[in-house]
């Protein structure tokens, strides 16, 4: 029973980070319909600016990385949306293999930078050790990233539903063509759309230098998980993705306890192909006259 | 205020508008008609900048806006109500009209008070989705969000297409209110001829993306454009 509470935590805190990666892909993937397969890069682009920030502010790097990589990676992703995406909107494969590409040689360029192996940044002090509760260990790093993915997820839902750009962001993804005939420029907001979404995945790297070393292939560990995060919630949904986050966080972290790693995500994937099955709309769907 | 010089447009290799003439002097009505597939929603899209023209010229105010973008047109004061009453489903009526107001880049409210002002009762339904009006509730809505930004011109697309005929007639003293009391320039399709007649000042019949017959209420003898338009 104690063991079994322990992994709540774990499992919340896979959760929170799950959450704060796909978060940024609910801007690119789920309101512009755009496979970005370098997402995952975004985030290590987005770690390498802490462990860069490291040189100047040492161990409270972390934090002043999350901004710092808000804007760094949001423009990385300005440049790839203006030179390379959208070139190609409504060719998905065109845009997948691209992407995928671009993800390789951002890894590549990584390896160059920083050289193959793993790297560590430092988290301040006032993140090492942790409190105990009902006999179970809550590291402060932990607290730290899930007060993180919370505060990150109140600020985008507050900026989808209450903001100037983006009640434009969810009008262009409702009805382009009517976005632009009501005077909206729908290419200007698909920039914006691109910089935070990018933007989130550069603090959501920020963010796991918290967990662990990194490296040129920490993008490819989480991408995948993070997809099934937002096509489990349902496309554009952020109450969908927070829930599936967790669920998805829990799951990970009991299957592993009861089995190992690797066949953690097999179950894992086995119980998500078993729920899309089922529900291949995800589990919150948009609902109105017009689309049913 | 508005005239379309040669236009061409089509779809890929599909052509469809061969070369259009329109004037639309200010504070005229000017009507397309036309039977279903000739061109008119294309005519449309195509002046709106929605469609890229392959030849000929828009002009608006003697400015060449061919090659503008749609939100740059829309935002030169030219309201567009594209065809099938379009509307954001997932946002309210209050925020269908505060986006295009918005787009304008003003922040006051007063373009959304003033397109209420000519659908009061849209006003009950500020706080409801889009998505969930009746068809005629969103063709008003339509219409609101386009007067949002003080269009000089309005461009309609079948504003009374498949709605109920209460709304149709509010839709048309609405169209005639803006026109008389607001010297509204306006641009229509409208495919009810009786509707149209009483709008309209101007008509210009199109058949197979060329224009057919062009001319004012006194120039088109009593059922010329009743055997144009029959099948
Ligand atoms: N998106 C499109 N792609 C390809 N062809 C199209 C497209 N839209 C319209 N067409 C074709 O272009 C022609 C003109 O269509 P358009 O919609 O402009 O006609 P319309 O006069 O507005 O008809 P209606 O009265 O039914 O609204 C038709 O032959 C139609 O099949
Ligand atoms: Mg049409």
């Amino acid at each position: 029973m104690h063991a079994l509470l322990g992994q709540l935590p774990v499992g919340l805190s896979i959760g929170a980070v799950l959450l704060l990666v796909a978060l940024g892909l609910n801007f690119t993937f789920g309101q512009m319909g755009v496979v970005n397969m370098a997402h995952g890069e975004f985030l290590m682009a987005g770690a390498y600016t802490a462990f860069v920030l490291q040189a100047w502010f040492g161990a409270q790097s972390v934090l002043v990385g999350l901004p710092v990589a808000f804007v760094v990676v949001g423009l990385m992703g300005l440049a790839l949306e203006r030179g390379l995406i959208r070139h190609f909107y409504g060719r998905p494969l065109d845009t997948l293999l691209l992407t995928w590409g671009v993800s390789l040689i951002l890894q590549q360029v990584a390896r160059d930078v920083f050289g193959a192996p793993n790297v560590d940044v430092a988290a301040p002090g006032w993140l090492a050790g942790g409190v105990d509760a009902a006999g179970v260990r809550l590291h402060y790093s932990r607290l730290f990233i899930l007060a993180l993915a919370v505060l990150c997820v109140l600020a985008v839902g507050w900026y989808l539903a209450r903001s100037r750009t983006g009640r434009q962001m969810r009008a262009v993804t409702q009805n382009r063509q009517l976005a632009a005939c009501s005077g909206i420029d729908t290419a200007r907001v698909d920039q914006i759309t691109f910089f935070i979404g990018s933007g989130v995945a550069g603090v959501a790297g920020v963010a796991l230098t918290l967990i662990g070393p990194i490296g040129p292939t920490l993008g490819s560990t989480y991408i995948v998980d993070a997809f099934l995060v937002v096509v489990v919630g349902g496309l554009g949904q952020l109450r969908g993705a927070v829930l599936a986050a967790a669920v998805l966080g829990l799951l990970n972290a009991y299957a592993e306890f009861w089995s190992d790693a690797s066949l953690a995500k097999v179950v894992v994937f086995a119980v998500i192909i078993a729920f899309l099955q089922v529900r291949p709309q995800g589990l919150f769907v948009l609902r109105s006259r017009a689309l049913t | 205020m508005l005239r379309v010089e040669g236009l061409t447009a089509g779809y890929g290799r599909a052509q469809v508008l061969f070369g259009i003439d329109l004037e639309v002097p200010a504070g005229a009505v000017v009507s397309v008609m036309g039977r279903n597939g000739v061109g008119k929603t294309t005519l449309l899209n195509t002046v709106m900048g929605v469609l890229p023209a392959t030849g000929g010229r828009v002009l608006f105010d003697g400015a060449d806006i061919t090659r503008r973008g749609t939100h740059a047109r829309v935002r030169g004061r030219i309201g567009y109500v594209p065809q099938g009453h379009g509307t954001f489903p997932q946002l309210t009526v209050e925020e269908n009209l505060l986006v295009a107001w918005e787009a304008t880049g003003r922040r006051d409210p007063g373009g959304v008070a003033a397109a209420l002002g000519v659908f009061p009762r849209l006003r009950e339904l500020l706080k409801r989705r889009a998505g969930f009006l009746s068809g005629g509730q969103q063709q008003q809505l339509a219409i609101a969000r386009a007067l949002v930004t003080d269009p000089r011109l309005l461009v309609l697309d079948e504003p009374t297409e498949g709605i109920q005929p209460s709304i149709v007639a509010e839709i048309e003293e609405a169209i005639t209110t803006l026109h008389q009391n607001r010297g509204l320039t306006v641009l229509l399709v409208e495919q009810y001829l009786d509707i149209a007649l009483r709008l309209a000042d101007a008509f210009t019949v199109i058949d197979r993306g060329s224009v057919v017959r062009q001319g004012g209420r006194a120039e088109l003898r009593d059922g010329e454009i009743q055997r144009l338009l029959a099948i």
